[in-house]
């Protein structure tokens, strides 16, 4: 029991400083109907080599992104992440400190959570940004939440290019709070359909851009007509590297700008943790969820930061808070910020294009195929395919030859009939020879 | 005696500079003063080499930006550096005691963060073939099955994100069972006064109207009190267990007899399950619906506030409604149900995009096989011992809140013996600092005034704690011999000094703003 430093010469010790004849005496308030009297029916104790055999045993059963060709994204994405990043995360003074609530001994997280903020607000076009949020699903319902707590309206609209799991996820939340979702037909290019669904009670609209099926879209408009309707314009992005190269949501006219970071930083880690981004306009400050560092000064007038605006949070205002949250995903967040300086604009600029760049030489391919269609008009570093027949059964059958082709649109929305569509994307992760390999099977697969 | 590089022996001249004296760069020895990265000459710079792009952005004509992205990139030796400044001024479980009641900041074993960068788990896409991940969905079912039979409860929702998004989980899954069975007039949640602030936020946020239960002067739940407000209009009790004030609710049977023959859910807080993991199975307290905070009881790393997890175990009257997504056992191995479809059908939703919080499960299960079914036990064994050591040990000088009977993992103190010493909680916590020592969480539970909740957990050494009774002994000692000062102008030797907050909170500064002329804003000033 390598984690337990006290011995029974110690705890002897204490129990007779206590006062108690043993430790079950320090137990005594459980009632006995629900004393174990023994330990639960698991293993005993394990030492290092016995617990690392064993989970490197269920890690072996996985096929990691880096095996081999591999195109998936759909909201979750592949890229490099420099091994500075991962270095600095586990320094012990970042990883194993709690939330900076004593700000006198916690002004290394609260200045990253600061220059956090600042990046966040610079990526999005916003100008206020929040200490991260639990992923982008969740940022998206906290951001139709919040519409709802500016306009006092009840209805929010979501596209049907927005990711399906943060519509669903949007849609058990905020429903939740009584409010009401519409979520708009899947349409590979179709945001601006939200428009059609708007009335004098609509909070919100949501869009995304690049959208799930990977589609650019200039929101402008959609802003535009959004407001004139009385509604605030949420935009959603996934892949927060199009924020190096794309009009930044704030560019457009969104209100609150909600985006998944996980490609800064953080890796795939089947799903989480991830770090949600939140930013909004100055004057919806009050109004937001989540944690807040701000700028102040300490008793001898230098510069110091502080968590701020608590009187937002649950643990002051309790059930009249802006939201529920304490956890944010702070450690991810130190990371999307230390490969974000890393990069600079200059640098996510360039990764950008390589993406992109990336993207257009699997498009080109892609489009050569007899049978393949790019459904996609203008993409970032996805693109949706059709492919005659089942995507998902194409999806596994070329799994079985290591090769991760990309989600098909069934397994994100099996309700959306568009069982023959797949998604592929490609990063600066994605070689020529990945590319040729997934090109040379699918030719193989289709006629 | 000590020889510097050259052979020369050092000692202290005769006239070293008193305490107050200030260097003429703002670093402090080993601290270093560090600007924000916004605040050098690095806008076009980038310590990230790329290959050239394989074709550009024509195609993209009107909707790249206008203008290029304006933010700072460092190089690689100077972006470590900024980092490491910056840990420095942090305080951290690895560095001394961090007693932080309520919040379980225990050792963080480094084999968990080994495991969880393994390629297998790490560089693992979350929509990857179902084929493709069956190790994944092994150990979340490993995880579960763990989980399960520790709180001796049949099911278990993994993917909420943290003890918050737990308890949203949890009373969705309670008012969706309540739907089903057309109990749609029970609109009211009863959480007592001691109870986290996220308990009543979250019942809000469901659209329940909270009502407090009352507390008795040992700090439990007033039975009689809950027997008076419990009705068919309630939907659940909402009740930390071990409860805020550090103490076991000796009544917890009774109250989840009351609370079903009502009708009503027992949604229970599991923050404080690391004082009970193994002694006790909230199953066999009548539980309905617990959180477990993986980042408490099962040692993920807190990180500086998060990233947490919060599974939720489930009776069998609230399975049904878990939701999506769900490992099933299926012909082939494991099978994900992402829709609510099959044994699924009646799920409520969805918490998260994919599946909760898979590199956190990693660590939980690494940590939980390496303690074992007797290493938990004894972990919440010593983690109780060590509270009620600490509690005897300062009982003498400081009011514990409640002093009869034991304490759980955390001991509970109020600011009855600072009376008359113009010295408050805030005041005695900021002068723990001085003392190499965090803060213990101050004026929570609300039910106590002037609260100070120490939490020591199980893995510190007799010698620390003993360190750490000393030191708040001596402190202790001092705020009653009239030692004012030391309290009220702590912090001394911290970083900063005292901040102001209040500042913060009426002038917002939440981004830096380049000026004007192009240089950092004026800085803020009190007034």
């Amino acid at each position: 029991m390598r984690y337990l430093p006290l011995d029974e010469a110690d705890r002897r010790h204490m129990l007779s400083v206590i006062g108690a004849p043993d430790v079950d005496a320090l137990f005594a308030d459980v009632p006995a109907p629900a004393r174990l009297s023994g330990p639960v029916d698991l293993p005993g104790y394990a030492g290092e080599i016995e617990v690392e055999r064993e989970l490197a045993g269920l890690a072996a059963l996985n096929r990691p992104a880096g095996a081999g060709p591999f195109f998936c994204g759909a909201g979750a994405y592949r890229h490099h992440v420099p091994a500075t990043v991962d270095h600095i995360i586990q320094r012990s003074e970042f990883l194993t400190s709690y939330t900076p609530y004593q700000p006198e001994i916690a002004q290394g997280t609260l200045q990253v959570l600061f220059e956090f903020q600042t990046q966040v607000a610079a990526l999005t076009g916003m100008e206020v940004a929040n200490a991260s949020l639990y992923d982008g699903s969740t940022a998206c319902a906290e951001a139709v939440m919040m519409s709802r707590r500016v306009t006092r309206r009840r209805k929010a609209v979501l596209s049907g290019g927005l990711h399906p799991h943060y519509a669903t996820v949007t849609h058990t939340i905020a429903t939740a709070e009584g409010m009401e979702i519409t979520r708009r037909p899947a349409a590979v290019d179709a945001e601006a359909d939200v428009l059609a669904a708007i009335d004098s009670d609509t909070a919100c609209v949501v869009v995304q851009t690049p959208n799930v099926f990977g589609t650019v879209t200039d929101v402008t408009a959609i802003a535009e007509a959004a407001h004139a309707a009385g509604a605030l314009l949420v935009v959603v992005t996934t892949e927060a590297v199009a924020l190096g190269l794309l009009k930044s949501p704030g560019e457009m006219g969104a209100d609150i700008a909600v985006a998944e970071g996980q490609s800064l930083g953080v890796g795939l880690n089947f799903g989480g943790p991830y770090v949600g981004l939140f930013a909004c306009r100055e004057k919806f400050v009050r109004q937001m969820p989540g944690r807040l560092c701000g700028e102040t000064v300490d008793a001898e007038g230098r510069r110091g930061f502080v968590l701020t605006l608590s009187t937002r949070e649950q643990h002051i205002r309790r059930e009249k808070a802006t939201s529920n949250i304490c956890t944010n995903s702070g450690l991810c967040a130190l990371a999307f910020s230390i490969h974000m300086t890393l990069l600079g604009g200059t640098g996510l600029r360039r990764l950008a294009e390589v993406n992109h760049g990336r993207a257009r030489t699997l498009a080109g391919a892609l489009a050569g195929l007899p049978g393949v269609e790019v459904l996609t008009p203008r993409f970032f570093n996805e693109v949706a395919i059709r492919v005659p027949g089942s995507a998902a059964a194409l999806v596994e059958a070329l799994a079985g030859e290591g090769i991760l082709a990309g989600v098909p649109v069934s397994r994100l929305d099996p309700t959306a009939g568009m069982d023959d569509v797949l998604l592929l994307a490609a990063t600066e992760t994605t070689s020529a020879a990945d590319i040729d390999a997934l090109v040379a099977a699918l030719s193989r697969r289709i006629r | 005696m000590s020889l510097n590089s050259v052979g020369r022996p050092t000692r202290p001249a005769a006239d070293a500079p008193a305490a107050g004296f200030a260097s003429l760069s703002g670093g402090r020895g080993l601290l270093q003063d560090e600007a924000l990265i916004f605040e050098r000459d690095s806008w076009e710079g980038t310590g990230v080499d790329l290959p050239p792009p394989d074709a550009g952005a024509e195609d993209l004509a009107g909707l790249v930006r206008a203008r290029p992205l304006s933010l700072p990139g460092l190089s690689e030796p100077e972006t470590v550096r900024h980092y490491v400044r910056l840990s420095q001024k942090n305080h951290a479980i690895d560095l001394a005691l961090y007693p932080l009641g309520s919040c379980t900041m225990k050792h963080n074993p480094r084999l968990n963060e080994k495991l969880a960068r393994l390629p297998g788990f790490a560089d693992l896409h979350p929509l990857a073939p179902v084929s493709a991940v069956q190790g994944a969905l092994g150990l979340m079912d490993r995880l579960s099955h763990w989980l399960k039979t520790l709180t001796g409860m049949p099911a278990v929702a993994l993917s909420p994100k943290a003890g918050a998004h737990g308890e949203l989980c949890g009373l969705l899954a309670i008012r969706a069972a309540h739907a089903a069975a057309g109990q749609t007039q029970r609109r009211l949640v009863l959480t007592p006064t001691s109870a986290h602030g996220t308990n009543p936020a979250t019942a809000a946020f469901v659209g329940y109207e909270v009502v407090e239960i009352g507390q008795t002067e040992d700090g439990r739940v007033d039975l009689a009190d809950l027997a008076a407000k419990l009705s068919d209009e309630v939907a659940a009790i909402m009740v930390t267990n071990p409860n805020t004030c550090g103490l076991f609710e000796r009544d917890i049977l009774e109250i989840s007899r009351l609370t079903h023959a009502a009708g009503a859910y027992f949604y229970c807080d599991g923050a404080n399950f690391n004082a009970i993991v193994g002694r006790v199975r909230p199953g066999d307290l009548g539980v309905d619906a617990m959180h477990i905070n993986l980042h408490k009881t099962f040692s993920t790393p807190h990180g500086g506030g998060g990233p947490g997890s919060g599974p939720v175990v489930l009776s069998e009257a609230l399975a049904p409604f878990a939701p999506t997504p769900w490992v099933v056992h299926g012909p082939e191995g494991f099978q994900l149900l992402e829709e609510t479809e099959a044994e699924a059908a009646q799920a409520f939703g969805r918490m998260t995009a994919f599946h909760g919080q898979m590199g956190m499960y990693v660590r939980a299960y690494a940590y939980m096989l390496s303690h074992g079914a007797d290493g938990l036990r004894q972990a919440a064994e010593d983690a109780v011992l060590n509270a009620n050591y600490i509690k005897a040990r300062l009982s003498g000088v400081m009011s514990a809140a409640f002093p009869d009977g034991p304490c759980m993992h955390e001991a509970l103190f109020d600011d009855r013996w600072l009376e008359g010493t113009g010295i408050t909680t805030l005041d005695f916590a900021k002068a723990m600092i001085d003392e190499g020592f965090h803060p213990m969480t101050m004026y929570f539970p609300l039910v106590v005034h002037g609260a100070m909740l120490i939490e020591p957990t199980e893995s510190e050494p007799l010698a620390e704690l003993d360190r750490f009774c000393d030191a708040l002994l001596g402190l202790a000692g001092a705020a009653l011999a009239g030692e004012t000062e030391r309290f009220t102008a702590a912090p001394h030797l911290a970083p900063l000094r005292r901040l102001d907050e209040t500042l913060a909170a009426r002038k917002p500064r939440l981004t830096w703003r380049r000026t004007e002329t192009g240089v950092a804003p004026a800085p803020l000033a009190a007034e």
